[in-house]
Parts: C-alpha cells; sequence; structure tokens
C-alpha cells in the first residue's frame, strides 16, 4: 500500500542540513497496523507527512498504491490525499468554529461524494458521537475531539490512516477507544502507519518499528 | 465569518467606509447640481418676473411717452447739425404729404419746418428763424387734436431771450427782414436755443430765406412705443423706403432711455444669473477635485486595511489551512473559501456603504451649502446605476485586497504548519 524506497529528507537548518530521514525502506499493507516508536526529533512526523504526500524527499521514492504522489501536479497530488488518506494528528486539528459534524462531513468538500451526509452519521453513531454532533470543538472533550478527528479521517473511506502520536492527549481510556477503533478499521482492510514515542500505543500495531536519528531499526 | 466576526465585521466597516465616500462624494456632487440648478432656475425665474414687470412698466409708461423722430434730408451731416444747432441741407416740403399719405402706421403727426440762423438787421440780433405750418396728420390715423398750434401767416412767435431783451408783447408789431409781423405769443423761458429762436408760417419762412418748396426737417410726432425695442430700426427702414432721400434720428426721448435702461437691467440679470453659474461650476469643480483626491485616498487606505486583516486572518488561520490541505483541500478551493469570503464581504460592505454614502452625502450638502429646502430626499437621490456600480466594485476592491494573503496562504507549505505544532 505504502512503500518508502531510500528515502532521505534533509532539512537546512539555521546550523546547516539535518537528515530527518536517512535512507529509509519500509512497506505497510493493507490490513496492517504499523507503528514507529521513537523520541522527538527522531523524524517520526517527517515519515509521516513524506507518507501523506505533504513533504517531497530528498532522496528516494515513495510508491502509494502503486503510483508516486510526488510525481504528479500539486493539485493531483491534493485528490490522491483526499482520496486515499486520512490524518489523525495529536492536536487533533479540528477546525474551531465547525460543528463535529461538519469537521467529520470536512473532507467531502475537498472530493464531493454522494452520500457523505449518511457515511458522516454513520461515523458518527459508530463514534459514539450522536449527542455531541451539533457541538464545536471547544465544548467536547479531548477524547470526544480526537474520536472526532478520527471519523474525519475516515468519512472517504481511505486507503491508508496516516496517525501522528493520536493518544498523546488522551487519558488511557479514550486512547484504548482510539486504539480500537483503528484496529477495527485495519481489521475491515485499511492499513495504519502510527508514530508514536509511547510503547503502550504501539503496542496495539501488528508490527512495530524503531526509529532513531531518521534511520528505522526493526 | 461568524467565528472571527471581529475581523470580518472590521472588513465590511473598511468597505462602507470606500464605498460611502465614493457614493458620498457622488452623491454631494448630485446634491450641488440639483442646487445648482434650483439656484439658477429660480434667479431665472426671478430675473423674468422682473423683466415681465419692467416689460409691463415700459409698455404703460412708452403708451404715454411716445417718441418723436427728427427726419432729415439723407446729405445732413449729423456731426454739423448738433454743431450749429439746425439743419443745413433742404428737402422737398412735398416729402410731408407723401409721408401722411404713404400709410405709415407708427406716426402720428409731421411737423415740417424750415429752419436758418439769420441775422435780424431790424433789431441787431442772431436768431434761429423757424418756419412751420403745424402738425400734418397722418390721414390713416383717428384725427386727433394738434400737438402744436400753428403759426397763422403774419405773425411771429418769440422765444423768451428775444421779447424780453426788446420789450415786445403779444399784439406788438416788428418787422423782420422787412416784413411786417404781429406778435402772436410770447413763450416763457426754456433755458435753450428757442429762448433766442422765432417761429413764423413756413410759407413766409421760405419767401424770406428764399426757399421756396422746400423744408430742412420733419419731425415725426407720437411715434407709437409699444415695444420700443427695434422699433426705430423699424420705423427708420419704413421711412427709407417711402423717402429714399431722407435720414432719421431719434430724439432722445424717456421711452428709448427707459427701454434702455430696461435692457440694462435684463442684461445685468443675466450676467447675475451667469456670475452665479460660473461661480457654481467653479465650486463644483473645486468638490470635483477634492472627491478625485480624496475617494482614490480613502479606497486605497480602505484596501490596505482589508489587506492587512487578511494577511491577519491567514496567520491566524495557517493551521486550519494546513489541515485543509492535509484532508485534501486543493490550492483552488482554499483559494475560493477565502476569496467568496471577501466576496460576501464586498457585497455587504458595498450595500450598506450606498446607504451610508447617500446619507452622507446628503448630510454634508446639508453643511456645505445654504437653503436645501426641497432638495431630493435620500430616497430620491437613489440611484440604481450607482447600486450596481458598488455592488461591482465593492466585491471586486474586497477580492483584490484580500488576493495578495490569499496567494500567501495557499504558498504556505502545510509540511511546516503541521510540523509546527
Amino acid at each position: 500500500m505504502v512503500e518508502f524506497k531510500n528515502i532521505t529528507k534533509i532539512y537546512d537548518g539555521p546550523e546547516g542540513k539535518v537528515t530527518a530521514l536517512d535512507k529509509v525502506s519500509l512497506s505497510v499493507q493493507p490490513g496492517e497496523f504499523l507503528a514507529v516508536c521513537g523520541p522527538s526529533g527522531c523524524g517520526k512526523t517527517t515519515l509521516l507527512l513524506t507518507a501523506g504526500g505533504l513533504l517531497r524527499p530528498s532522496k528516494g521514492q515513495l510508491n502509494l498504491d502503486g503510483s508516486d504522489p510526488y510525481g504528479v501536479s500539486p493539485e493531483m497530488r491534493s485528490k490522491i490525499r483526499a482520496r486515499m488518506i486520512g490524518f489523525v494528528f495529536q492536536q487533533f486539528h479540528l477546525i474551531p468554529y465547525l460543528t463535529v459534524r461538519q469537521n467529520i462531513l470536512a473532507p467531502s468538500l475537498a472530493l464531493p461524494t454522494k452520500k457523505a451526509g449518511q457515511r458522516a452519521q454513520e461515523l458518527i453513531s459508530s463514534f459514539g458521537l450522536d449527542d455531541r454532533a451539533g457541538h464545536v470543538p471547544a465544548q467536547i472533550s479531548t477524547g470526544q475531539k480526537q474520536r472526532t478527528a478520527l471519523a474525519r479521517a475516515l468519512l472517504n473511506k481511505p486507503k491508508i490512516i496516516l496517525a501522528d502520536e493520536p493518544t498523546g492527549n488522551l487519558d488511557e481510556g479514550n486512547a484504548n477507544t482510539v486504539l480500537s477503533y483503528l484496529s477495527q478499521y485495519v481489521a475491515e482492510g485499511g492499513c495504519v502507519l502510527l508514530v508514536t514515542h509511547d510503547v503502550r500505543t504501539a503496542a496495539h500495531a501488528t508490527r512495530t518499528l524503531e526509529m532513531s536519528r531518521g534511520q528505522l531499526v526493526e | 465569518m461568524l467565528h472571527r466576526w471581529r475581523g470580518f465585521a472590521l472588513g465590511i466597516f473598511a468597505v462602507i467606509i470606500a464605498v460611502g465616500s465614493l457614493t458620498g462624494a457622488m452623491t454631494l456632487l448630485k446634491l450641488h447640481d440639483l442646487q445648482t440648478q434650483k439656484i439658477l432656475n429660480e434667479k431665472e425665474e426671478e430675473t423674468e418676473k422682473k423683466m415681465a414687470v419692467l416689460k409691463d412698466e415700459m409698455r404703460k409708461a412708452t403708451l404715454k411717452l411716445k417718441f418723436n423722430l427728427l427726419i432729415l434730408p439723407k446729405q445732413q451731416n449729423i456731426r454739423d447739425l448738433h454743431m450749429k444747432g439746425y439743419p443745413s441741407e433742404y428737402m422737398p416740403e412735398e416729402y410731408v404729404t407723401r409721408l401722411a399719405n404713404s400709410g405709415i402706421i407708427v406716426v402720428r403727426h409731421f411737423l415740417p419746418s424750415l429752419q436758418q440762423r439769420i441775422k435780424w438787421p431790424e433789431k441787431n440780433r442772431t436768431i434761429t428763424l423757424i418756419g412751420t405750418r403745424g402738425e400734418v396728420p397722418n390721414l390713416h390715423k383717428d384725427p386727433r387734436r394738434p400737438l402744436v398750434q400753428p403759426v397763422p401767416p403774419g405773425t411771429i412767435v418769440l422765444g423768451y431771450g428775444l421779447h424780453h431783451s426788446l420789450g415786445l408783447h403779444n399784439g406788438d408789431k416788428v418787422k423782420l427782414l422787412g416784413r411786417e409781423f404781429t406778435v402772436h405769443k410770447c413763450h416763457e423761458e426754456r433755458g435753450s436755443k428757442d429762448d433766442y429762436t422765432a417761429w413764423i408760417h413756413l410759407s413766409q419762412a421760405q419767401e424770406l430765406l428764399d426757399k421756396e418748396g422746400h423744408i430742412n426737417a420733419i419731425l415725426a410726432l407720437e411715434c407709437i412705443c409699444q415695444g420700443v425695442e427695434g422699433l426705430l430700426m423699424k420705423v427708420r427702414e419704413e421711412i427709407k423706403q417711402i423717402l429714399p432721400g431722407t435720414q432719421v434720428i431719434e430724439m432722445g426721448t424717456k421711452a428709448i432711455a427707459r427701454a434702455e435702461a430696461r435692457a440694462k437691467v435684463g442684461q445685468e440679470a443675466k450676467s447675475a444669473v451667469e456670475r452665479e453659474r460660473r461661480h457654481r461650476t467653479k465650486m463644483r469643480s473645486e468638490r470635483e477635485f477634492f472627491a478625485a483626491v480624496l475617494v482614490p485616498l480613502v479606497m486605497v487606505a480602505c484596501a490596505v486595511w482589508i489587506g492587512l486583516l487578511a494577511f491577519n486572518n491567514v496567520r491566524d488561520r495557517k493551521v486550519e489551512i494546513g489541515i485543509q490541505r492535509a484532508i485534501g483541500f486543493r490550492a483552488g478551493q482554499i483559494m475560493f473559501l477565502f476569496l467568496s469570503k471577501f466576496l460576501i464581504m464586498g457585497l455587504l460592505g458595498g450595500l450598506l456603504g450606498i446607504f451610508t454614502g447617500l446619507g452622507l452625502g446628503r448630510w454634508l450638502a446639508l453643511v456645505l451649502e445654504d437653503d436645501m429646502e426641497g432638495i431630493a430626499t435620500a430616497g430620491e437621490l437613489f440611484n440604481p446605476g450607482l447600486l450596481l456600480l458598488c455592488l461591482i466594485t465593492a466585491p471586486m476592491l474586497a477580492v483584490i485586497s484580500g488576493w495578495l494573503p490569499t496567494m500567501f496562504a495557499i504558498r504556505q507549505d502545510p509540511a511546516d504548519v503541521l510540523r509546527e505544532v
């Protein structure tokens, strides 16, 4: 599904070049929940953003469902993201002035689909957000926020979920709930690439990789 | 928009100011034009009324006054006439009859005369001798009482200077150029050359001066004065056709003086209207210049204001834009989201700005102009064309102002944003 082939990402920093990813090669297949663990600054977020078509690698090639997202135009890359990828962030990044329902429906503006409303309602129900559907993010709990963010990521039925510390701001109960939703998604044929510094979170994955100084360790 | 309503409201306010200044300036100029029209109409109406009153007064006055013309031989030098005080050229006496029978309708009486400055040898005086036979009535007019009594043959009428210095009285006998005359009338003092003038019958004057069948002037009396202006020219033309060998001069009557005064008043009134028109035009130019400088300045300031608000908005929404990009929003879609906001801002601001401008322009007009009574109401000032113009230009202004920040927004690297948070 997602394949990194010798990907290197080098940033130009104020103190010179910084290698965030150093010849990284990995693949995540449908039905796989891959967790990449590592300390802060080891290149986890860079890995995730590169996988999501948001950060062009300095070297190497990315294969996303058989094609290279960096080999197409930015507009096409946006379409690929809308159709194939769902993002979940530690900070949730919900749009503050939209309700839970509207936040969940937001990807349907990027990629209009039939029955988006019905799909949103299904997600609202399955994520236990019925009584909060009309609330804005400021009016719901952190667990509900992350469930909303997860529902938003799943609206367009993506082939892969890219999750950046999705449980970083959650208590154990809510973290387990979110992780169980991700596991359920994987069980239904999706794949998840999750980066975290929390070993307990990584324990829910089907496979775990360690990352250190931009390099992956099995 | 509702989430960041303060910024949105400030943006609308900026558009209101921009559109309001444009509409206000245009309204002010329109009101200026209306007021100018009103003032000029009032002045013209006032002038017309004044002129109508003057005309009526003139008609009444000149009906009573009438005016006199002096018909002279064509070869008479007018300068000589004024220098000598009497005509020195001659024309046939038969001209009077020709005129009287001509059907000329503007003259009631004709007074033929033969005048000459002579030495009165018997009394050792230099006098003006006038031979006259009284008025010849216009045969085509109603018979009227003669204006001047004829001098009966064998008699003489004397001016004050003559009878007084010679001690002559009515009925006295006196000799002139060897012929005896009875004093018929002694005039009161007139203070003019008449005081040294003697009048005798025309035929006797012709004999004494050896000018039988000749005269040197015909006084046309009581010319009808309804509409004096231009009449003199008509009379001149008419007489010229009847008597080609003559010329006609006006005797300086009050009627002509009044007509001239009236014409002068009319001219002055027209000049006053013209002066007012020039003053208003100058005032309009000044206001136009002021508007031409101020309005673009205000509009540019408002555009910069909207631009700054938009930059601020983009900065605040950096993460949101990053998320939108992450969930698949294309640059064009984000641009549409931003620009549609500016479009709505422009439409709302434009609509409100029009009414603000109308009110502002009207208020300014009330402050700047005197006597705005009856001036058009805001409703009457409403111009659909202006509405259309504002509803096009205001969103354009807002969209153009927000364009750069929007471009900045869509060019942000979402990865940078997402990595930062």
